[in-house]
């Protein structure tokens, strides 16, 4: 009931169903390809983690599963909704059931904390000052962040900015979370807290979510599927033991980091270095 | 030859890109300040407050300064031009009418271009490269509405203020060195100034600073919006804007003279 009411009138997704489902997803930056037929089903109620090196195309996948770019070729659903389609008023109302934590935070530097997680509030609801502060307090709270509300960005530490960027992310009560490398530029403790804390709001809040990251280790803890992507192709997507056994020969040389063997013809390394 | 060629091409197709651009800003912002309201979504009074402040308010020293010296400058030349001639008062209606159509509004134009639209560039340009522009985007609120619009609007209202004030101070200024070096009284002055100008004057000089207002937010803000590659990407779309912003006023200044002028 109470999940219902917060929910409102929008329908809530069942266990399992497709949440976001990309297909044939192609995109390009100038003349250089950067991903190629991508195919991706990612099911509500699970965590699951996109894991790739620099370079895998990671980040231009996950721009496009914000809309933040259109697609060169192929589509992608959320919700079952075409966003390569919708129009602005349509995608706004999509936009109101996901959430995002961006790898910097991007947290508005001219706001404080409290502001910042109250933004969204103050942007899409009418409600009244007092009701908006207690949520972002709470959502504060749920971050462990509470007696940070006044600082502002620049007075955090890497670990703060992520906590405080998930309690913006998580203030409209989403369905849908996306997290980019939640521990990029941390120590090993505050990153195994942020874990833990991704793994609590699935539990606690029933949300999907979506994981970027290249941290092998991060990302076997979390996850109950993984999307293997290596440069703009998806290698496989799979539970984690599936991943872990796989005897896919890249998955497993990215697994063990293992550098790829450089396959060097001389001529046409003397042609390149003369070119 | 060939390189001279592509490289000019390619700055060419680039200027025509930010030009067009520029105008989808201004379309978009117009939109958002008229119609945001019905949508729901309207421009926050509070933020263009707060750049009322940041580009007028903040800027009212430094122009009434400038003014004020730039007066003074004006009716020293005129004085010892007009000597020759034996008609040191004819500077009066000189300094009313290139004031008040032309100099007041080119000086706050200059200022606000050189604080505002440098710090409109790295603004935007930092909030760019934070991901702060992303981050607005997928919270549903529109970059144009939340951070354009109220730029344009505050310029609108804060560039032909600056200039009324302009006006004054350089009239002052100048008025303050006729009552020195021609000896009549600063009440003789200003009822001189009175009555050679026309209201028409004074609007010219108001619809030109409209025009620069527009100039100088789209500018900013394009450059801003454009800025990429780090620090370094910001420090260049800051100087570029500013660049940008002098020539294009100082350009549309003179189109505008050429036709009303004639």
């Amino acid at each position: 009931m109470g999940a219902a009411a917060i929910a409102g009138t929008r329908e809530r997704l069942q266990p399992g169903q497709p949440v976001v489902e990309v297909q044939g997803l192609g995109a390009r930056y100038g003349e250089v390809s950067v991903l190629e037929d991508v195919d991706l089903s990612i099911r509500a109620g699970e965590i699951h983690v996109i894991m790739g090196g620099s370079g895998s195309g990671k980040s231009t996948l996950l721009r496009h599963l914000l809309g933040l770019n259109r697609p060169a070729a192929g589509t992608v659903r959320l919700f079952g909704q075409d966003i390569g389609r919708l129009g602005e008023r349509e995608l706004l109302a999509l936009r109101k059931r996901i959430g995002v934590s961006f790898q910097g935070g991007a947290l508005f530097s001219s706001m404080t904390v409290e502001d910042n997680v109250a933004f969204p509030l103050r942007e899409h609801t009418r409600l009244d000052e007092n009701t908006i502060r207690i949520m972002s307090r709470m959502k504060l709270e749920v971050v462990n962040m509470a007696g940070f509300e006044d600082l502002l960005p620049n007075q955090l530490s890497g670990g703060m900015v992520k906590r405080a960027a998930l309690a913006r992310a998580i203030v409209m009560d989403p369905e849908l979370l996306f997290f980019d490398e939640p521990s990029a530029g941390l120590d090993p403790v505050v990153s195994a807290e942020l874990d833990e804390l991704i793994i609590r709001l699935r539990d606690i809040m029933k949300i999907t979510i979506v994981v970027v990251t290249h941290e092998l280790e991060s990302a076997f803890k979390i996850a109950d599927r993984i999307t293997v992507l290596d440069r703009g192709r998806i290698l496989m997507t799979d539970t984690t033991e599936a991943v872990r056994a796989t005897d896919q020969g890249r998955v497993q040389a990215l697994l063990q980091r293992r550098p790829e063997a450089q396959q060097q013809d001389a001529e046409d390394y003397l042609q390149r270095l003369t070119r | 030859m060939y390189a001279l060629t592509e490289n000019l091409g390619r700055r060419v197709a680039r200027g025509i890109d930010e030009f067009g651009y520029a105008a989808l800003l201004l379309a978009e912002s117009l939109y958002w300040l008229v119609a945001g309201a019905l949508r729901g979504q309207p421009v926050r009074l509070r933020a263009v407050v707060t750049e009322m402040m940041r580009i007028g308010v903040a800027a009212i020293p430094i122009v009434a300064i400038l003014a004020f010296a730039n007066g003074v400058m004006m009716a020293l030349q005129g004085v010892y031009t007009l000597k020759d001639f034996g008609a040191e008062s004819q500077v009066i209606p000189g300094l009313a009418l290139s004031i008040t159509r032309e100099f007041g509004a080119l000086i706050v134009g200059i200022v606000v271009a050189g604080r505002s639209g440098s710090a409109i560039a790295a603004r935007i340009g930092s909030m760019q490269m934070s991901q702060e522009i992303d981050a607005l985007r997928v919270l549903g609120v529109n970059p144009v509405r939340y951070l354009v619009a109220p730029i344009l609007l505050a310029m609108l209202v804060m560039v032909p203020a600056l200039t009324i004030l302009a006006n004054l101070m350089a009239l002052t200024g100048g008025g303050l060195l006729c009552v020195l070096k021609l000896h009549f009284s600063l009440a003789t002055y200003w009822e001189a100034v009175i009555a050679y100008l026309e209201v028409s004057d004074v609007i010219q000089g108001l619809v030109k600073s409209l025009v620069f207002a527009v100039l100088i937010a789209l500018v900013g803000c394009t450059n801003g919006f454009m800025a990429r590659g780090g620090a370094d990407g910001i420090g260049h779309s800051t100087t570029r804007s500013v660049v940008l912003c002098i020539a294009a006023i100082v350009i549309a200044d003179m189109l505008f003279t050429l036709f009303l002028s004639r």
